[in-house]
């Protein structure tokens, strides 16, 4: 039942990009476009859910010899090293989803959201499934935020904003009026 | 002199928030008051000078293509003293920004100053260059959590100014709209100044 409460609410209530402010920059950065960011949202999805599973199992061998201290400097070298990995693997394995990924892969090591939510788990105390999950849901809370948005933004190029507020300032402000209708869900689910 | 400049041109002119808009996750998520932001951009600071300095001294050891792993490692490793540090000597500010403090490591303003300034440029530059830029990231955090604090709250710094209270601006969309219309205000200003020289 926990855990898919915890499904639930990463993807809703704690959204990532609308609640939580992880993965800024790729959400103003790569939603111009739909397309980019639907491929952006699937990387990030299939890169999070594992490196969160393979993230628990070192934070619990970290612990086990009294290295808490390094979880910082160990998990950003799982996940860079992870993302190299999965680069080298589906440019051998399928190129054609190589292709469509595209840059975002490696971009996507200095993505907050990934080491987010890994120091999340841990700070949690979550169990194997439930970080899985936790991660599963916020990935996808993520690709949500990030679609829609892209959808709003493609259709704000076409209007007559002022000069200033064309760009970034005019994106943030709409992320903000996202965020607030993502307040509606606030205090749905109590974790 | 020009190691002056150096310093100065984060403030305003290369400012890391408003002007390159890097960094953007803590700028929101830890601005809701003034003593946050100035909490979380002196910490910034701290990193980004020391980064800064020791990645531009070995510059010349590291090979290119392996030079990000190696970046981010000598970045990680000051997250984890500065992460310490509070813990023991600030502990409510530790606990306010949480998750944060290591989410400094995936800033990309000091991946960004230690691949375009610190991996071209001397230790003392990438100092100035530390310190400037940091200071400019502090600058914008505190301006940001000051609005945010005087509209969401009535206070700034935790002293009462009046007893207006917008609560939106405390919450996550609040941090959204006050950043879009503040850099809004900034391409403003910066054009109007441009037509005047």
């Amino acid at each position: 039942m926990k855990v898919f409460l915890l499904f639930f609410a990463a993807i809703f209530i704690n959204n990532f990009i609308l609640a939580r402010f992880l993965g800024i920059c790729p959400f103003l950065g790569v939603s111009k476009k739909l397309e980019t960011a639907l491929g952006m949202g699937l990387a990030v999805i299939f890169v999070m859910t594992v490196s969160s599973a393979i993230a628990w199992t070192l934070d619990r061998l970290l612990i086990s010899l009294g290295l808490d201290f390094l979880r910082t400097i160990v998990f950003i070298v799982v996940i860079a090293t992870f993302v190299q990995f999965v680069e080298l693997f589906l440019k051998k394995t399928n190129p054609s989803l190589y292709e469509a990924l595209g840059i975002f892969l490696p971009l996507i090591t200095t993505n907050c959201a990934i080491l987010g939510v890994v120091i999340l788990n841990s700070m949690m105390k979550l169990g194997f499934l439930e970080a899985v999950f936790h991660a599963l849901g916020s990935s996808l809370g993520f690709t949500m935020a990030l679609v829609i948005f892209a959808g709003v933004r493609e259709k704000l190029e076409m209007y007559d904003l002022p000069e200033p507020f064309r760009g970034t300032a005019g994106a943030l402000i709409t992320a903000g009026l996202l965020s607030m209708a993502f307040m509606g869900f606030q205090g749905m689910v109590k974790i | 002199m020009s190691r002056m400049k150096e310093l100065v041109k984060g403030f305003v002119k290369e400012n890391p928030t408003y002007v390159q808009v890097l960094g953007m996750c803590p700028t929101l998520a830890v601005t809701t008051n003034a003593v946050n932001g100035l909490g979380m951009g002196l910490a910034t600071t701290f990193v980004l000078t020391l980064s800064n300095v020791v990645i531009s001294s070995i510059r010349k050891l590291v090979p290119e293509k392996i030079r990000i792993p190696i970046f981010i490692v000598v970045i990680a490793t000051f997250v984890t003293i500065i992460d310490l540090l509070m813990h023991a000597y600030l502990y409510d500010l530790w606990k306010t920004l949480g998750l944060y403090i290591p989410l400094i490591v995936v800033n990309c303003i000091i991946m960004g100053r230690a691949e375009a300034y610190a991996s071209k440029h001397g230790a003392l530059d990438s100092l100035m260059d530390g310190i400037g830029m940091g200071l400019g990231f502090t600058g914008s955090l505190v301006l940001l959590g000051s609005i945010r604090e005087l509209f969401g709250n009535g206070t700034i710094f935790g002293i009462k100014v009046w007893s207006l209270r917008v609560f939106l601006e405390i919450l996550p969309p609040g941090a959204y709209i006050t950043l879009g219309l503040l850099s809004g205000l900034f391409v403003f200003v910066g054009k109007k100044r441009g037509e005047k020289k």
